[in-house]
C-alpha cells in the first residue's frame, strides 16, 4: 500500500524522495498520544497473542480447592468462585473480545465504505442509500441489539455450535449497526472528489464506474476510512462488552472481558479484585485505540501535517 | 422555520412507521416461540389456545396494523381520558396494549417506572452538563496549561472508559470497602423526612456520578473544540480592540456563540443517555425503564419489548429534530429554507 502511493514533487529537498505515507507517518510518530496508545495497544495485543504459551494453565481448568484467591504467584491474577485462574481467563477472553472488535470494524468498514462510495458516486442511487442511513440511525441499536441476540442465539448456536455461532451473530450484528457514520462521511468526500479533474480525465479515456472507483476514488477516501478503523473497534469492543455484560452476549464458558466483569459483579464482596482486572483491560484497550484514532487524524489532515 | 418545522415532522411520520415495522419484524420473525418458556406438560392445544389467548393467532400484517391501531389511537385516547376524566365513548371495545407477563396495559407498568430513569438519567445529564461547559471553557481559553493538558486526558478516560466498569468500580470502593453508599437503588423509599431525604440523596450519589462523568467528558471535548474554533475568530480580536474586559469578550461573545453546537450536541445525547442509563441501571438495580427493557427481552415479553424499544425510537427521532430546530434558532446565518 505504501510502495505505490503518490510521491510529493518535492524535490527542493535533497536526500531520499519524501512519500505522502511517509510525511503520514513523521506526523503521527510526533504525536505523543498517539504514540503511547499505539505502544499499550501492541503490548495488549502480544500478551493476549502470546500470553498462553507462557502462561499456560487452562483457563476452564477447576480447582475448586484455590477458590477465590487473591494474586499469588502462581495465579498472577487470583482465581475465581470455581477456582479458575483469572489471569488464563483475561487472556482468552482478550483474544475473543479483541478478535470480535477488529472483525466488527472490519464488516462495518467494508459495508459503509461500499455504501458511501456507491451513494456519492451514482447519483440514482444516492436518495434511497442515504434515507437508509438516516433510518438505521434512528433505530435505538442497542435495545434493538438485545432482542435481536436473545432471540436470534439459540437457533445459531445449533447451526454453528455454541462458540462460533455466538461468534458470528454479535460480530454481524455489530458490523451491520455501526457503519452509518462511515458511510455519511465517505460520501461526502466521495461527492467532492467526483467534481475533480483526475475523475474527469479517467472517465474522459473510457474507464469504466467501477474501475474508476477502484483505482481513483478510493485511494482518495482511505484517510477518513482510517480514522472510522480505528474508533471502529473501540466502539465494536464497547458493544460487545456491554451485550456481556447485559448478560446476552457470550456465555460463560467462553468468557470475554465484558461477561468476566459481569461475572465479577457477584462476588464484589467476596474477591472485588475480580471487577477490576477485566475492566481495566477494556477501558485500556478502548482508551489507547481513542489516542491511536487521535493520532491518526492529526497525521492525516494535510492542515496540521503542513506545520 | 415554522415551514421547515412542519416539513420535518411530516417527514418524521413515514420514518417513524418504518422504524415501528423493523422492530415488529425482528420480533415476530424470529425463530422463538413465547410459549417456549411454558412447562412441557401442557398439551399442544392447550398451548395452542393461549398462543391465541396473546393475540398470536393472526397473521402478521394482522397484528402489525392491530399494534398500529393500539399504539397510536387507543393508547393516546385513554391517557386523554385519564387525565381529563371524561369518556369518548366506546372505551370498552378499545383494546390498550397488554403484555405478555404481567397481562396488564404495559402502558401503565411504562409510566410507573418513568419517575425513577427521569430522575437519575435526567438529574446526571444535568450535572454533567453543569460540570462540562466551565472545563471546556478554561481549557480552550488557557490552552496547553496544565488545567488543560490534565482536562483533556481526563475527559479521554471518562470518554474511553465504559460506565458498566466505572459503576463497578464505585461500588467495590464506596461500597464494599468504605461503606459510605448502598450499592442498590431502593424505590421503595418514600422520601417524608429529612432522614429518608439523606439516604434518597446517599442512594442517588453513585448511579449519579457514574453517568455524569461519561457525560461530563463527552459534552466538554465537544466544549473546548468549539471555544477554540471561536477564539480564533475575527470578532474576538475586534471587541478586545474596543478594550472590552476579558470576561465580556469570553463570557458574552466566544461563550455565547460556542454554546450553538453544543446544544445541539446535548440535544442529540438524550436519546442515547436512555440507552446508556440501561447498563447504569442494571449495575444500580434502578428498576427503571432500562430494567424493564432487559426484564422483558429475558422473559420474551413482546409487547413490553416492542413498545419500549419503539418509544426509544420516538426520542431519538423527536430530539434529532429538536436539535436542528435548535440550531436554527440560535444561529440566524443558518437556513433551512
Amino acid at each position: 500500500m505504501t510502495d505505490q502511493a503518490v510521491s510529493t514533487a518535492d524535490t527542493t529537498k535533497l536526500g531520499a524522495q519524501r512519500t505522502l505515507w511517509g510525511d503520514v507517518w513523521r506526523q503521527f510518530v510526533q504525536h505523543k498520544g498517539g504514540v503511547a496508545g499505539t505502544i499499550v495497544f501492541m503490548t495488549i495485543v502480544l500478551v493476549v497473542v502470546f500470553g498462553p504459551f507462557i502462561h499456560t494453565v487452562d483457563p476452564q481448568f477447576l480447582d475448586i480447592r484455590n477458590k477465590n484467591l487473591g494474586p499469588t504467584f502462581a495465579h498472577p491474577m487470583g482465581t475465581d468462585n470455581l477456582g479458575r485462574d483469572m489471569f488464563a481467563q483475561i487472556l482468552a477472553g482478550g483474544r475473543i473480545t479483541l478478535a470480535v472488535g477488529i472483525l466488527a470494524m472490519g464488516l462495518s468498514l467494508v459495508l459503509g465504505t461500499l455504501v458511501g462510495v456507491v451513494a456519492g458516486f451514482f447519483k440514482k442511487l444516492d436518495g434511497i442509500l442515504m434515507r437508509t442511513t438516516d433510518l438505521f440511525l434512528a433505530l435505538p441499536l442497542l435495545p434493538l441489539l438485545l432482542v435481536i441476540i436473545m432471540l436470534f442465539r439459540d437457533p445459531l448456536r445449533q447451526a454453528f455450535g455454541p462458540e462460533m455461532g455466538i461468534f458470528m451473530l454479535i460480530v454481524f450484528v455489530i458490523g451491520i449497526t455501526s457503519w452509518m457514520n462511515t458511510a455519511r462521511i465517505v460520501r461526502g468526500e466521495v461527492l467532492a472528489l467526483k467534481e475533480r479533474e483526475f475523475v474527469l480525465a479517467a472517465r474522459s479515456i473510457g474507464t469504466k464506474s467501477w474501475t474508476t472507483i477502484w483505482r481513483h476514488i478510493f485511494p482518495n477516501v482511505l484517510s477518513p476510512v482510517m480514522v472510522s478503523a480505528t474508533l471502529g473497534i473501540a466502539n465494536a469492543i464497547i458493544t460487545e462488552s456491554a451485550l456481556s455484560f447485559l448478560g446476552l452476549g457470550f456465555p460463560s464458558d467462553f468468557p470475554t472481558w465484558g461477561r468476566l466483569l459481569f461475572d465479577g459483579t457477584s462476588f464484589m464482596t467476596v474477591t472485588p479484585i475480580r471487577v477490576v482486572w477485566p475492566g481495566v483491560m477494556i477501558s485500556l484497550v478502548v482508551l489507547s485505540i481513542n489516542y491511536i484514532g487521535d493520532g491518526v487524524r492529526d497525521a492525516l489532515d494535510p492542515r496540521i501535517r503542513g506545520r | 422555520m415554522l415551514n421547515y418545522t412542519l416539513r420535518r415532522l411530516l417527514f418524521a411520520i413515514p420514518t417513524l412507521i418504518v422504524i415501528s415495522f423493523i422492530i415488529f419484524a425482528i420480533l415476530a420473525l424470529a425463530p422463538s416461540d413465547p410459549t417456549g418458556n411454558l412447562p412441557l406438560t401442557i398439551p399442544a392445544e392447550v398451548r395452542e389456545k393461549i398462543r391465541i389467548a396473546l393475540g398470536l393467532g393472526e397473521p402478521l400484517p394482522i397484528r402489525y396494523l392491530k399494534w398500529l391501531q393500539q399504539f397510536f389511537i387507543n393508547e393516546p385516547l385513554h391517557a386523554i381520558e385519564q387525565m381529563f376524566g371524561f369518556s369518548f365513548g366506546g372505551g370498552e371495545a378499545r383494546t390498550r396494549v397488554v403484555s405478555f407477563a404481567t397481562r396488564g396495559p404495559v402502558m401503565d407498568t411504562i409510566m410507573e417506572r418513568m419517575p425513577q430513569t427521569l430522575w437519575v438519567v435526567g438529574l446526571s445529564y444535568v450535572v454533567g452538563i453543569l460540570i462540562a461547559v466551565p472545563i471546556g471553557v478554561i481549557s480552550a481559553y488557557k490552552q496547553y496549561s496544565w488545567f488543560d493538558q490534565v482536562g483533556t486526558f481526563v475527559s479521554m478516560v471518562g470518554f474511553s472508559v465504559p460506565t458498566f466498569f466505572t459503576g463497578p468500580l464505585l461500588i467495590v470502593i464506596f461500597s464494599v470497602q468504605l461503606g459510605w453508599f448502598p450499592s442498590v437503588y431502593d424505590t421503595t423509599l418514600e422520601v417524608n423526612s429529612l432522614g429518608t431525604f439523606w439516604q434518597q440523596i446517599k442512594q442517588m450519589i453513585m448511579p449519579v456520578t457514574v453517568l455524569a462523568f461519561y457525560n461530563a467528558a463527552q459534552i466538554s471535548r465537544f466544549m473546548r473544540a468549539s471555544m477554540l474554533d471561536n477564539l480564533s475568530q475575527d470578532y474576538v480580536r475586534t471587541a478586545r480592540a474596543k478594550g472590552m474586559s476579558e470576561k465580556v469578550v469570553i463570557l458574552t461573545h466566544v461563550l455565547r456563540n460556542s454554546l450553538i453546537p453544543v446544544v445541539t450536541v446535548i440535544a442529540l445525547g438524550i436519546p442515547t443517555i436512555f440507552s446508556g442509563a440501561i447498563i447504569t441501571e442494571q449495575i444500580f438495580r434502578v428498576n427503571g425503564l432500562g430494567q424493564l427493557l432487559i426484564i422483558g427481552i429475558q422473559g420474551a415479553d413482546i409487547p413490553m419489548v416492542q413498545t419500549l424499544t419503539f418509544m426509544f425510537a420516538v426520542l431519538i427521532v423527536l430530539f434529532n429534530l429538536i436539535a436542528d430546530i435548535v440550531y436554527g434558532l440560535l444561529d440566524p446565518r443558518i437556513r433551512y429554507d
